[in-house]
C-alpha cells in the first residue's frame, strides 16, 4: 500500500472540488448544530399559545412556519441537526469499531477463525436490515443510545469484509513475516502493523457509512421508532406524514427537514468518494 | 581424538521438504556445511535451487507448507532442529539473524524506520521504548546512516539506505550469525559495493558469521571465505573461493562462472545453461544436473554422486572429476 502523508492528503482533499463541497456542507451542519440552538428565539417544546399559532407559513416570526402544534420549525430543525449527527457520528463509529476488529482478527487468523467471522458476516449482510432495524428498535426501546446501537451494531458487514480483504494483502509482506519471526504476540502485529496499515480504506469507507447511518436514523425516526425526547429530522418527517402536511399544503412542514437529510448524505457521500479515490491509488489511475 | 570448539553453526544432511498437492517438494535434499565465527560463506545457485529455502531453515521462519524432514541444524551445539516454535524464539535474533529479502517490503511503510528497528529490540530484549530507540539510532549509525533518521518513514530512504536499515535492523540484538538473503539484489552496482563493504566492515569489527545467498558470483568472490554452490536442493560444490573461480570441478559451476559476462572480452551474450532446473517433486535418477550437463555419461544418469574431497578445502559432487 502507498504510504498517504497526512499532509499530503489535506492538500488532495483540497484540490478535489467534490471533497471540499462535501467537506463544507458538513461543516455547516456541524455548526449548526453545535452553536444553532443558541440563537434559537424558540425552545422546540414550546408548542403555540392558541390555535392561530399552528400551521403557520413562514413569517418573520417563524421563518420556517410553525407544525400542528403551533411549534416552531427552525428549532425543530436545528436541534434536530444536533441528534441526527450525533446518532451518525457514534453509529458510524461503532460500527466501525466492530467491522475493524472483526476485519482484522478474521483475515488474519484464517482457518476456522476467519470462516466463522465471514459466516456471520454473511449472515448479518443478507438479514434486510429494515426489518431487522425496526424489530430491534421497538424491541429494545426508542431512546437515542438504543437508535445508536441499532444502527451500528447492524452496519457493520460491509467494512469487515473490506478490512478482510485488505488484511489478507498486507498479512504476505515480508515487514509482517519479520515482526513473527521476532516472536511477536498476534494482538501486536494486527494492531501495531495491520491496522495502520488498512486504516486509509476504513476511513474513507467509514465517510460513506455515516451517509447510510443518517438515512438510517431518519427511515427508524420516520416511521415512529424515533427517541420522541430527542427530535431529529425523521421525526419532523414523521409529524409531518402524520398529520396530513401534504395535503394541507404546509410544504414548510416537510420540505425543510427533507433538504437537509438530502444535503447530509450528499455531502458525506462526495467526502466519502473524493477519500476513497484519494486514499486508495487504484481508484486514481482511472 | 582432539576436543576443538563446537563450529558457529554446522548443517548436517538438511532436508527440507515443502507440501504440494502433488507430493512433497525436496527443495533442500541432503545438505551439508558448517562455518566458524567471523567466517562468511557464500551460498549460490539459480533461482529455485533451494538457497533461501537452506537459510530459512536455519532460522525456522519455513512457510506453513514447509518442514525440515531430516537433519541437524547445530548452532553453537544447539540443534535448531528439535527445538518447537516457542524455544527457538529466544536464539532467533539473538543467535542467528536475517537480512529480508527485498528491502523494499521489509518495512511497515506507515510506521518509521527507527519504531521498526526498535521494535526488534523492544519484543527481544524487553527494553523500554526510550532505550530501545536509542539503540536504533546507534544501529542506524554503525550501518552509517545519519542518527536523526529514526524519525523518518521508510519512503524517504533511498534503496540502499533502506537495506543499511535492514541491516541494521538485523544487528539489533547482536547475533552471532547473520544470514543475508539476497541484500543487493535490488541496488544498482555503486550501492551494491556500498553495501558489501559495509556488511564486510561489520562482519571484521563484530566478529559475526555470515551467510550471503545470491545468484550472483562475482559479489562472493570479493566477501566470503568459502562458496557453496547449490543445484536442485543439493550441494554440488564447495570450496574456498580460490577452489571454486580458479579450479571450478563441477561442469554446473564452471558453467555459472562462464556465463558472466567479461567488459574485457568481445561483445557476446553468454551462452548460458540449455534447459531448467528439475521438478523437485520427482528429481531425476542419478546426478541432477546430468540432464544439462554437456559431459554426462551414463553413469551419470543412473548413480548419485557423493560429495568427494578433493582437498581440504575443496570438494565436490561428481563422477567425471573420479575419472579425469
Amino acid at each position: 500500500m502507498r504510504q498517504v502523508r497526512v499532509n499530503d492528503f489535506f492538500r488532495q482533499v483540497r484540490e478535489n472540488k467534490s471533497a471540499m463541497v462535501g467537506v463544507c456542507i458538513i461543516i455547516f451542519f456541524l455548526l449548526v448544530a453545535i452553536f444553532g440552538p443558541m440563537f434559537l428565539h424558540f425552545d422546540v417544546s414550546q408548542t403555540g399559545a392558541n390555535i392561530r399559532d399552528t400551521w403557520l407559513a413562514p413569517c418573520r416570526q417563524h421563518l420556517l412556519g410553525t407544525d400542528h402544534l403551533g411549534r416552531d420549525l427552525l428549532a425543530f430543525l436545528v436541534t434536530g441537526a444536533r441528534s441526527s449527527l450525533a446518532v451518525a457520528f457514534f453509529a458510524t463509529l461503532i460500527s466501525m469499531i466492530i467491522g475493524t476488529a472483526i476485519g482484522i482478527i478474521s483475515g488474519y487468523s484464517g482457518g476456522w477463525v476467519d470462516n466463522l467471522l465471514m459466516r456471520i458476516t454473511d449472515f448479518v449482510l443478507c438479514i434486510p436490515w429494515l426489518p431487522l432495524c425496526m424489530v430491534l428498535a421497538s424491541f429494545m426501546g426508542t431512546s437515542i443510545i438504543n437508535i445508536i446501537l441499532v444502527i451500528g451494531l447492524t452496519g457493520w458487514a460491509g467494512s469487515a469484509r473490506l478490512v478482510r480483504a485488505q488484511t489478507l494483502s498486507v498479512k504476505e509482506m515480508t515487514y509482517v513475516e519479520r515482526t513473527v519471526s521476532l516472536g511477536a504476540r498476534n494482538w501486536h502485529i494486527m494492531f501495531r502493523h495491520i491496522l495502520p496499515n488498512v486504516f486509509p480504506i476504513v476511513f474513507a469507507n467509514t465517510v460513506l457509512d455515516a451517509a447510510g447511518a443518517i438515512s438510517t436514523e431518519t427511515t427508524l425516526s420516520f416511521l415512529g421508532l424515533g427517541d420522541p425526547t430527542n427530535p431529529s429530522w425523521g421525526m419532523i418527517l414523521y409529524y409531518a406524514e402524520a398529520n396530513n402536511a401534504v395535503s394541507r399544503g404546509a410544504w414548510w412542514y416537510f420540505l425543510p427537514a427533507g433538504i437537509c437529510v438530502i444535503l447530509v448524505v450528499l455531502g458525506f457521500t462526495l467526502m466519502g468518494y473524493a477519500f476513497d479515490e484519494i486514499l486508495n491509488p487504484k481508484l486514481k489511475e482511472r | 581424538m582432539e576436543q576443538t570448539a563446537p563450529r558457529l553453526l554446522e548443517v548436517k544432511d538438511l532436508k527440507t521438504y515443502f507440501h504440494t498437492q502433488k507430493g512433497d517438494a525436496k527443495a533442500v535434499d541432503g545438505v551439508s556445511f558448517s562455518l566458524n565465527a567471523g567466517e562468511a560463506l557464500g551460498l549460490v545457485g539459480e533461482s529455485g535451487c533451494g538457497k533461501t529455502t537452506a537459510a530459512l531453515s536455519i532460522c525456522r521462519l519455513l512457510p506453513a507448507n514447509g518442514y525440515i524432514a531430516d537433519g541437524e541444524i547445530l548452532v553453537d551445539g544447539v540443534d535448531y532442529c528439535k527445538l518447537n516454535d516457542k524455544e527457538i524464539l529466544p536464539h532467533r535474533w539473538k543467535d542467528v539473524s536475517m537480512i529480508f529479502q527485498g528491502a523494499m517490503n521489509a518495512f511497515n511503510p506507515v510506521k518509521t524506520v527507527g519504531w521498526q528497528i526498535a521494535e526488534a529490540i523492544m519484543l527481544h530484549d524487553g527494553l523500554d521504548k526510550k532505550a530501545a530507540m536509542e539503540r536504533a539510532g546507534d544501529l542506524l549509525e554503525l550501518v552509517e546512516v545519519p542518527r536523526d533518521r529514526v524519525r523518518h518513514y521508510p519512503h524517504e530512504f533511498s534503496g540502499g539506505m533502506k537495506q543499511r536499515a535492514m541491516i541494521s535492523m538485523a544487528l539489533a540484538c547482536n547475533p552471532k550469525l547473520i544470514i543475508g538473503d539476497e541484500p543487493t539484489t535490488a541496488l544498482d552496482v555503486m550501492v551494491q559495493a556500498q553495501i558489501l563493504n559495509l556488511l564486510e566492515r561489520l562482519r571484521r569489527e563484530i566478529h559475526m558469521g555470515m551467510i550471503l545467498i545470491t545468484h550472483d558470483l562475482s559479489i562472493l568472490g570479493e566477501t566470503c571465505d568459502k562458496i557453496a554452490v547449490m543445484y536442485a536442493g543439493r550441494i554440488a560444490e564447495t570450496g574456498s573461493v580460490d577452489d571454486i573461480f580458479r579450479h571450478a570441478a563441477h561442469p554446473y559451476t564452471q558453467k555459472l562462472i562462464s556465463c558472466f559476462p567479461d567488459i574485457s572480452k568481445r561483445k557476446e551474450i553468454p551462452d548460458g545453461i540449455p534447459g531448467f532446473p528439475p521438478n523437485l517433486i520427482a528429481p531425476p535418477k542419478g546426478c541432477r544436473f546430468a540432464p544439462r550437463c554437456e559431459f554426462s555419461c551414463d553413469k551419470c544418469r543412473e548413480v548419485d554422486p557423493f560429495m568427494r574431497r578433493l582437498s581440504d578445502s575443496h570438494s565436490v559432487a561428481c563422477h567425471l572429476e573420479v575419472e579425469k
